[in-house]
């Protein structure tokens, strides 16, 4: 079968990749995120079922499957981002670190600040640079010029935006290309500090060079946070993920080590969807 | 090929024709208000700058003379500084310039935060519900309901106060501030605030509707990026929502502001004066106010006159010389009106061009 070995290919050259970097091995063991007995409702419609899941720490789980599997609404249980949702209500736990994020002593506002999320949309403020990346940090009662400075520079590196931006911090975020808009995004995420970076499917929008970059970033994130990302593109998580799950129709179908997932799918729909007989 | 093209050629040719007429209708009632607003300013404009006629045409007595050059037409100098006069050639729009200024501070003060508020309770926090529609229907009714119904309930609301108050009495209210005193009339009669705040009420559903337009316009994805990144919902509408609605909004309140500064109709039923011979708080110059600052606490519950009404009542002057002066007015009413409105395109043209999702 072609499309499994290519994805054998994209697989085998992430470890060669890692390995010269001298990673940590790909498979991490210890668990973040615990998901149990997830169901999920929009009013009426459930949208997902019974969805049991743990995520590992430092590492990249990538969820694929075709639009309105629930891969994104999964995503987005994760740091309560459905609450806004009108009518969404849910039943079963999700344990962040051994902790019910859903529990009513958890304020859901600190809870966002460990779990950032970036969008499939760049969506940055109508601010500066400098504003973009240093909002995170302020609301959370920063005040001190010196340290948002810091904060700002620190995760404009980690998000490799600094050398582009460094010299006009002041300029309108919305004057960045769409990529370094995604990257901006990204950044300031990170300024939060958070343990886990959700990720809905965010090079979609971007040209190939702008998601390659972001890919490499990702891969480089990873060694300090925990990282789920959704994509449709089953090629990029074969690149960058360590996990990948498959959701359809509202189920998790399947959820392997990457390698394992796209070589050796254990259930007939993962491979139909992989190998691209239907999604 | 030919059998079906001659077929159509008669319909053909009147479905010109109704082409063209139905172009000519649209663009005569475009230039029907352009030509009637051009001849209403030509002849406002000239009638303003017509009098009173040039010294020659004065009769040669020195007595004449001497009047003549030391009166003046109306929109000098002269007309800015004076109050209203029994002589039309003294008479001037001082005391109504100042009160049509104080009423627009007002009525910025009272229905920015009550708009705003409301605008953002109702887009932001409020849920779909039956309340919120029967809210929004009403809104949109208020904003078309007459401005005379407005002054009748400003009339007993402000003015008479629901006659909780006996006139007799003559009460006031003094309110310490940490400096000074402030003495509030009650009921507040045909003073300044109750004119602002029945305006108010005339321009709010103006305000909430157009505020509220702003925030919706503002994408739910600025909203959404920002509760990801751990703000409140307070937060969220603070640095972010209301920065990027506030053009729209501020075009919303000018528009609106320009509205109330037209209005004579509340004014007069609410009894605002017609003929003023001092200024609200006794300021007549931005120096005034540093002279004496409690001025600006007094103003709000002095008597007053407003640009419309002193038009209104110079037009209706048997003297003929008024009607110059009531032309005067209007240049001035309109000049005031037409910045606003610039203002108010400039604000939301600047802002488009900065500002893109």
């Amino acid at each position: 079968m072609t499309i499994m070995q290519s994805f054998t290919e994209l697989v085998h050259q992430r470890q060669q990749r890692e390995s010269a970097k001298r990673n940590r091995p790909v498979e991490s063991e210890v668990t973040k995120l615990d998901v149990r007995n997830l169901n999920f409702f929009y009013g009426e419609k459930q949208a997902l079922f019974d969805v049991s899941m743990t995520v590992a720490e430092r590492a990249v789980t990538a969820f694929i499957g075709p639009s309105g599997c629930g891969k994104s609404t999964f995503l987005r249980a994760l740091n309560r981002m459905n609450d806004i949702i009108e009518g969404a209500h849910h039943n079963g736990t999700v344990l962040l670190e051994g902790q019910e994020i859903y529990a009513p002593d958890v304020d859901v506002v600190s809870l966002r600040k460990r779990v950032g999320m970036v969008f499939q949309k760049s969506t940055p403020f109508p601010k500066s640079i400098f504003d973009n990346v240093a909002y995170g940090p302020k609301i959370a009662g920063q005040r001190n010029h010196k340290g948002l400075s810091e904060i700002v520079e620190q995760s404009l590196k980690r998000a490799a935006l600094w050398d582009e931006v460094k010299d006009r911090l002041q300029d309108s975020a919305l004057a960045l290309s769409g990529g370094q808009q995604q990257r901006l995004c990204i950044a300031r995420a990170l300024a939060t500090n958070p343990d886990v970076l959700l990720m809905d499917e965010p090079a979609s929008a971007l040209d190939p060079a702008s998601t390659s970059r972001v890919e490499d970033l990702i891969f480089e994130l990873k060694q300090n946070y925990t990282i789920v990302i959704v994509t449709h593109n089953m090629q990029q998580a074969a690149r960058i993920s360590d996990w990948t799950a498959f959701f359809y129709q509202g189920y998790l179908i399947e959820k392997d080590h990457t390698q394992k997932l796209f070589t050796t799918p254990k259930k007939k729909q993962t491979e139909d969807y992989i190998t691209g007989r239907f999604g | 090929m030919s059998v079906p093209t001659k077929l159509q050629e008669p319909h053909l040719a009147r479905r010109h024709r109704i082409d063209k007429a139905f172009e000519w209708v649209c663009c005569g009632s475009t230039w029907f208000g352009v030509v009637v607003l051009g001849m209403l300013l030509l002849s406002v404009g000239w009638k303003a700058l017509t009098w009173p006629p040039s010294k020659a045409k004065l009769p040669s007595s020195p007595v004449a003379t001497v009047e003549a050059t030391s009166s003046s037409a109306p929109l000098s100098t002269r007309f800015f500084s004076s109050y209203d006069s029994r002589k039309p050639r003294e008479a001037g729009i001082l005391a109504a310039i100042w009160g049509s200024l104080w009423l627009i501070v007002l009525v910025a003060l009272f229905s920015v935060p009550i708009g705003v508020g409301s605008a953002v309770y109702l887009e932001e926090y409020a849920n779909d519900g039956r309340l919120k529609r029967i809210i929004q229907v009403n809104l949109s009714n208020l904003a078309g309901v007459p401005s005379i119904v407005y002054a009748l309930l400003g009339m007993t609301a402000f003015v008479k106060m629901f006659g909780f108050f006996t006139k007799d009495e003559g009460k006031s209210l003094v309110i310490n501030l940490l400096f000074t005193t402030v003495d509030v009339p009650l009921p507040f009669d045909r003073t300044l605030i109750s004119g602002a705040l029945t305006l108010t009420l005339l321009v709010l559903p103006t305000v909430i509707v157009a505020s509220q337009e702003a925030l919706r316009a503002v994408p739910s994805s600025i909203r959404t990026a920002s509760y990801a990144l751990g703000a409140t919902q307070w937060q969220t509408i603070r640095y972010q929502v209301i920065p990027a609605a506030m053009p729209g909004i501020m075009t919303g309140v000018i528009l609106a502001l320009s509205r109330a500064m037209g209005e004579a109709a509340p004014l007069m039923l609410i009894g605002a004066l017609t003929y003023v011979a001092y200024t609200p708080g006794d300021i007549t110059s931005v120096s005034d106010i540093f002279k004496n600052p409690h001025g600006l606490l007094d103003a709000p519950f002095d008597k007053f006159t407003a640009l419309p009404l002193q038009i209104y009542q110079w037009i209706n002057h048997p003297r003929a010389e008024y009607g110059h002066l009531a032309a005067a007015g209007i240049m001035v009413l309109l000049t005031i009106l037409l910045l606003m409105n610039t203002v108010a395109i400039v604000i939301r043209h600047k802002f488009q061009k900065c500002t893109r999702w």
